[in-house]
């Protein structure tokens, strides 16, 4: 490494110095000086890469280090049951020691796919519109009023959860199926968590929509096709891979939202049998029991075994996301 | 020579917001044979050849005036299917844009979308419209891999073939050689010297020489104006305006 710098640098000395510093320098040529000034520009350097290299490992490693002492913490409760029963058992009565995480698993799976199921289509919808349709006036006005929406505080998302959520779902919606529900439901949360994952969505598939030429629309148009078949068949297919990225933005911040799922969610430890029925997902067991019943055995454990669980499920469907883009690219080029 | 007109543009005005891009053109295309669209860059080339299959509409805040007009009906009536005026035209970009699928499909999107799906008839246009650009040797084989997998020339060539499919009668050429190397050009330039027996071509150019080369009708445009039009070999060898003299001996660009 040294030599190899040592010799840069007279490499560089030989060349001939831009005109400005030659005149400053003219009479009185100081190579010593100039090799320090060099010396320190390239100190400079490797000090920048080398800080930079530390905390791109640092980063990349948070991960496993945070994995490694959620996995950590939960071997109390590992040790007791098997991990099948852990996982499957639907039987969750943390005094009487029986910790199955069956239900909070499904309630997480239930309300994130409600929302993604609401949200992918209508953002979808609104980004075309936004990068195919809308004249630039709407657009430029659309566009960061939809962005506001991701500085919302997952508080507030609750409140009007609870305050315009729960009622209709109460008042309207399972009346209008003949049945009763409190409006703390599976509906409510993924409504809610739906609006809040719409402006990554949507922000990302604009994104998308805006890096694939115009030419290749043109391409389409020129041969006679309207713009719905031009976003159909050309836009729609050369964006999957972004758009598919979107979702899984999307997904995974659905997955781990916490505050407003569980104000509305109805957090009922039982397997949601319904829409409309309560749910009681991951984070929100999480965050509604941490620090407060931790004089039950094995309870603080069990929570920390229900955050890993958290972090394997948002890593499984990154995996999969991941393996699934690289299909689609292949598949389209 | 013998010119019939097959596009008539009759006082053709562009706008973008308030820049005025064309200027009154007046001016018959002769049918089945190669006009070029020459002078400098920004002059309103690429907006009189965009105006034809009114692609130039996609623009934002454009305004157009005048008629174009085809076999007498004036394709800027806006009561009329643009889809089907661009379905009579044939556009080949500056560079290939492939569309993202096979190398099939490419060439059978366009009769899909006019709504043929009998597969034995999609095979012949896709051989006889890869075979018109000969393209087919070299594809064969390979007909269901993505066409991004192409060379540009032979990308270029598919582009044409796949204009070609949905049976034009004019081919629009934004500069088509620009983006290939001299061989695919050549290529490409001896493909439209075959297909003007079926075809109007209309091409942009800024390469006098390919104008010489191909062109059997000449159009000049310098800032938005037409400043002179007629036979190639009279604009070339018998400039009538000094500003024609000027570009074509390369004083002015």
């Amino acid at each position: 490494m040294d030599t190899s710098s040592s010799s840069l640098s007279q490499s560089q000395l030989s060349q001939p110095l831009p005109s400005d510093q030659t005149a400053a320098l003219h009479g009185q040529p100081q190579p010593a000086l100039i090799r320090l000034l060099q010396g320190s520009r390239l100190i400079k350097d490797k000090l920048a890469a080398a800080s930079m290299l530390f905390l791109t490992i640092g980063s990349s490693l948070m991960i496993f280090l945070i994995a490694l002492q959620l996995y950590q913490r939960s071997r109390p409760i590992l040790a007791m049951k098997g991990l099948a029963e852990l996982l499957f058992s639907t039987s969750w009565r943390p005094l009487r020691g029986e910790f199955g995480f069956f239900p909070f698993i499904m309630g997480t799976l239930w309300v994130t796919a409600v929302a993604v199921i609401i949200a992918v289509p209508l953002c979808l919808l609104t980004a075309i519109y936004l990068s195919e349709y809308a004249p630039r006036m709407v657009r430029e006005w659309a566009r960061p009023l939809v962005d506001l929406l991701a500085g919302i505080p997952s508080v507030v998302y609750g409140l009007w959860g609870i305050l315009v959520i729960v009622p209709l779902i109460k008042n309207y919606i399972a009346p209008a199926f003949g049945t009763f529900s409190t409006g703390y439901s599976v509906l409510a949360a993924g409504m809610v968590l739906a609006i809040m994952i719409f402006p990554v969505i949507i922000h990302v598939s604009v994104e998308v929509f805006g890096s694939i030429p115009y030419e290749m629309r043109e391409a389409a148009l020129s041969l006679g096709a309207t713009g719905w078949q031009t976003v159909k068949y050309v836009v729609l297919r050369k964006a999957m891979p972004g758009i598919i990225a979107a979702v899984v933005l999307g997904l995974s911040r659905a997955f781990g939202e916490t505050m407003a799922v569980l104000m509305v969610a109805g957090n009922v430890a039982r397997v949601p049998s319904s829409l409309l029925g309560p749910a009681y997902p991951l984070p929100a067991l999480i965050a509604n029991s941490y620090g407060e019943m931790l004089s039950v055995p094995l309870y603080d454990s069990a929570l920390l075994l229900a955050s890993l669980i958290l972090l394997a499920i948002v890593l499984l469907f990154n995996i999969l996301s991941r393996l699934i883009l690289i299909r689609v690219e292949r598949n389209i080029q | 020579m013998e010119l019939r007109p097959h596009v008539s543009i009759r006082n053709l005005n562009v706008f973008y917001g308030n820049e005025h891009a064309l200027k009154n053109i007046t001016v018959d295309i002769p049918q089945k044979k190669i006009t070029a669209i020459i002078g400098p860059s920004g002059c309103g080339k690429t907006t009189l050849l965009r105006s034809l299959n009114r692609l130039v509409d996609s623009v934002d805040g454009v305004k157009v005036f005048g008629q174009i007009l085809v076999h007498g009906q004036d394709i800027l009536d806006p009561k009329i299917e643009v889809t089907e005026v661009r379905k009579k035209m044939g556009l080949l970009s500056q560079k290939p844009y492939p569309l993202p699928m096979s190398i099939y499909d490419n060439i059978a999107f366009g009769p899909r979308l006019h709504g043929l799906r009998d597969k034995k008839r999609l095979d012949e246009i896709v051989e006889r419209y890869l075979r018109e650009v000969s393209l087919w040797d070299e594809v064969k084989d390979r007909l269901q891999a993505p066409a991004s997998k192409l060379s540009l020339g032979q990308q270029q060539r598919l582009c044409l073939a796949r204009g070609l499919a949905v049976e034009p009668e004019i081919i629009l050429g934004d500069e088509p050689t620009s983006a290939l190397d001299p061989k695919s050009s050549q290529h490409i330039e001896a493909r439209f010297l075959e297909l003007k027996e079926k075809y109007t071509i209309v091409i942009v150019t800024h390469i006098l020489r390919q104008a010489r080369r191909l062109a059997d009708y000449v159009l000049f445009l310098y800032f938005g104006e037409l400043i002179e039009h007629g036979e190639a070999s009279e604009v070339f060898e018998n400039p009538k305006e000094a500003m024609t003299r000027e570009y074509i001996k390369g004083t002015i660009s």
